[in-house]
């Protein structure tokens, strides 16, 4: 049946970014979200949704909080789920990722939650199976469901995005958070500057909308929304950095520094949190913060996107 | 005596001998020979209405596998690839397994290569095991018949072992391919460095790697006085530098190959392992860049660097999978669509695909004159296909050009008069 206006319909059978999403897919999955959110304040956190259906996460990473994230989000709409790490799994043996996921596609998956080194091999990984593949992350390409909770996260105390300034300070080139992260933003319509050293800037970020800041002061100036991002002590070697006191000296962000943004700004940190080099302790635990929101939001943007790419209502059980 | 062949009535472009007019080229005995008043019965005749009667294409630098990785390509598969593209004879870097720096390895290659459908060039190592350490044995290897030097792949660190091959290998009358990439800066990158790698999140190398190198040649091939040649050119950096080098005086030479005028960074979208080489599809900029030099003569000849791999090495992680495409099938289409667009001419074409590689590495071919060896591509300018996998010669399929619309075939490849292709 045909109404006046057009019908949305989620069209994605696999989540490999935010660069996949137009404003509407972003704006479905967010209320998708926000309606689940409640299920886990109940006493009884299931909903038999996805009963019957088998979830693979399939981590060549290791991971604690993504990989729980997307577990207890499986497991509150009932779904049956697996856990493979990399060490365990054949991978080590020689095994291809291809035939590593040929073997897991006999087994009939419904969904595969995947997480690697590799940039794209998730997208791989979607041309040899049946099931749907969602990024948890990989290589310094995007983390997509981080972005949809620091979205998330963002509008619950904003009301909205657009209009925002976020200021993203730390290691821009090697995140794949910072990718998600500013493609979503912008998208919304927020205007996104970034700092750090010049090594953590990569070519052409500009290109993808971010403003690029001189210092962090500049970046941080009348910012509504202020996230650091998790300096990897690898950096210290590859040089990057001479080191970590250096950074923090420069580039932590701290209550001094917070004097220049917005009253009311909100802290974030995609974790986990080295205390002290990218954010004073204070900061972190401080009135502003929303690293755990971040957290919390995080299992109902995970439910919301095993529902849909599982073809929400229309395959639904409850 | 053999029979008589005439090619008839094509336009002959042969520019080492200043001709480009319909003429006829009578072969007989494997050599060009006298065109006579009247045609024997008994000769073999190819009407060759509307078509180009050029000498020989040559690649100076293909990547045979064999011995060590016949499952990618070996001598044979290779040089019917290279037939069937239009080539007639090419050259092979010496990364094989072993590596070809010894005269038994060189010699090895040659015996493979008799009877192959086309010459067969081996290039030699520069270094022992190409490990930028020790000169390999030019001498010997010469001898055996290498015609050239590289370390391709693995390019030469040390400046100072980098002059003293020059130096070294001038006395033998061998040339020094460079594959100029400056490794501490390219360090684990996976393709060009831009807002695409930015965004696939891919690490980068850029145009930087190669210019340091490129450089570094040039300045020790004034040092020396020895000529040295650029391989694989990928960027407009580059392009400069060796026109201020030519300009200099300096005896340097430098090829391109038909992706880097072809595509951009872009094609690597979708982590495309069939758009990961060495040096890296670069920017638009570069890409035009590179085809003015094809035509100012900054760049002296095309190339196609064929590198086939299987899937075990391209079905695989971007970062993961191993560089190059293959290219001996889709050159001189993808050369003639440069001539279409009016960037080179007709006979510039033949100079970079045929004169200039044989002037370069100093072995026959590259002219029609009487008494020339009758290596002789027949081309088809308008012969319009669609490159699909099923069609591929070589026994590697990895190229970015599959499923194409290409226009421009060679149609006939005679290897000393003797047939090796005909689809006419």
């Amino acid at each position: 049946m045909t109404t006046g206006k057009s019908e949305y319909f989620f069209k994605h059978r696999h989540i490999f970014g935010i660069e996949q999403f137009s404003v509407e897919d972003i704006a479905h999955i967010l209320s998708t979200a926000r309606s689940f959110k409640e299920i886990s304040e109940r006493p009884i956190k299931k909903v038999p949704t996805l009963r019957g259906k088998t979830i693979i996460n399939f981590f060549f990473e290791s991971s604690t909080r993504t990989r729980l994230s997307f577990e207890i989000a499986a497991k509150r709409m009932s779904a049956d789920t697996f856990n493979i790490a990399a060490s365990t799994s054949s991978t080590t043996k020689g095994e291809t990722l291809i035939d590593t996921a040929r073997n897991l596609e006999a087994m009939r998956p419904d969904i595969i939650i995947i997480r690697h080194a590799s940039s794209g091999a998730p997208l791989l990984l979607s041309r040899h199976v049946n099931a749907s593949i969602i990024n948890a992350g990989d290589g310094a390409h995007e983390h997509p469901s981080q972005g949809l909770l620091d979205m998330m996260t963002i509008i619950e105390h904003k009301g909205q995005m657009s209009g925002l300034i976020i200021a993203i300070v730390g290691d821009i080139a090697h995140s794949r958070v910072a990718r998600s992260d500013i493609i979503g933003f912008t998208k919304l319509g927020a205007t996104v500057r970034v700092a750090g050293p010049a090594t953590f800037m990569p070519s052409g970020i500009e290109q993808l909308g971010a403003h690029v800041c001189s210092s962090v002061e500049e970046a941080v100036d009348g910012a509504d929304v202020v996230m650091a991002l998790r300096i990897q002590h690898e950096r210290l070697k590859d040089p990057l950095i001479p080191s970590l006191r250096e950074y923090s000296t420069f580039f932590g962000v701290n209550r001094k520094l917070l004097e220049r943004a917005k009253a009311d700004v909100l802290i974030m940190h995609p974790g986990p949190i080295n205390r002290g080099v990218e954010l004073s302790p204070d900061v972190a635990d401080g009135p502003g913060s929303v690293i755990m929101d971040q957290v919390t939001n995080g299992v109902a943007v995970r439910m919301a996107l095993l529902y849909l790419v599982l073809g929400g209502e229309k395959n639904s059980d409850g | 005596m053999n029979t008589l062949i005439v090619l008839q009535n094509g336009r002959v472009i042969d520019p080492a001998n200043a001709v480009d007019r319909k003429a006829d080229v009578w072969i007989q005995d494997g050599r060009i020979t006298e065109a006579g008043s009247a045609i024997p019965p008994d000769a073999q005749v190819f009407n060759l209405e509307g078509k180009w009667v050029v000498p020989g294409l040559i690649d100076m630098h293909v990547h045979l596998r064999e011995p060590g990785q016949e499952y990618k390509e070996t001598v044979e598969t290779g040089a019917q690839a290279a037939a069937a593209g239009g080539f007639t004879a090419v050259a092979c870097m010496p990364n094989t397994n072993p590596i070809n720096d010894s005269a038994s390895v060189t010699r090895f290659i040659l015996e493979r290569a008799a009877g192959a459908a086309a010459r067969i060039y081996p290039v030699g190592a520069i270094s022992q095991g190409s490990n930028g350490a020790e000169l390999a044995e030019y001498g010997e290897m010469k001898r055996a018949g290498v015609a050239a030097l590289s370390d391709d792949g693995r390019p030469v660190v040390d400046s100072q072992l980098m002059r003293r091959a020059m130096e070294y290998a001038s006395g033998y009358n061998l040339l020094v391919i460079s594959h100029s990439e400056e490794r501490s800066l390219s360090h684990n990158g996976s393709m060009n460095e831009s807002v695409v790698s930015t965004r696939l999140g891919l690490k980068g190398i850029p145009n930087a790697a190669e210019s340091i190198a490129v450089f570094r040649e040039v300045a020790l091939a004034e040092l020396t006085g020895v000529p040295v040649h650029i391989a694989h050119v990928s960027t407009g950096d580059s392009v400069d530098i060796i026109r201020y080098a030519k300009s200099r005086g300096v005896r340097v030479t430098a090829e391109t190959a038909p992706h880097y005028f072809t595509l951009t960074d872009a094609a690597v979208e979708g982590y495309n392992t069939n758009a990961k080489m060495s040096p890296p599809l670069r920017s638009e900029s570069d890409r035009q860049k590179i085809r003015i030099a094809l035509q100012d003569g900054t760049l002296d000849a095309i190339a196609t660097d064929h590198a086939p791999h299987s899937i075990l090495e391209k079905n695989v992680e971007f970062d993961h999978a191993a560089n190059g495409i293959i290219g001996l099938e889709t050159s001189l289409p993808l050369t003639l669509a440069l001539v279409r667009e009016g960037v080179i001419s007709e006979s510039r074409m033949v100079e970079l695909m045929s004169v200039a590689p044989a002037r370069i590495l100093g072995v026959p071919g590259g002219s029609l004159a009487v008494g020339d060896v009758a290596d002789v591509t027949v081309i088809d300018p308008e012969r319009q296909f669609t490159y699909t996998k099923e069609m591929i010669v070589s026994k590697s399929a990895n190229s970015p050009f599959i499923g194409w619309k290409l226009q421009g075939k060679a149609v006939l490849t005679l290897l000393g008069g003797r047939t090796t292709h005909n689809v006419l």
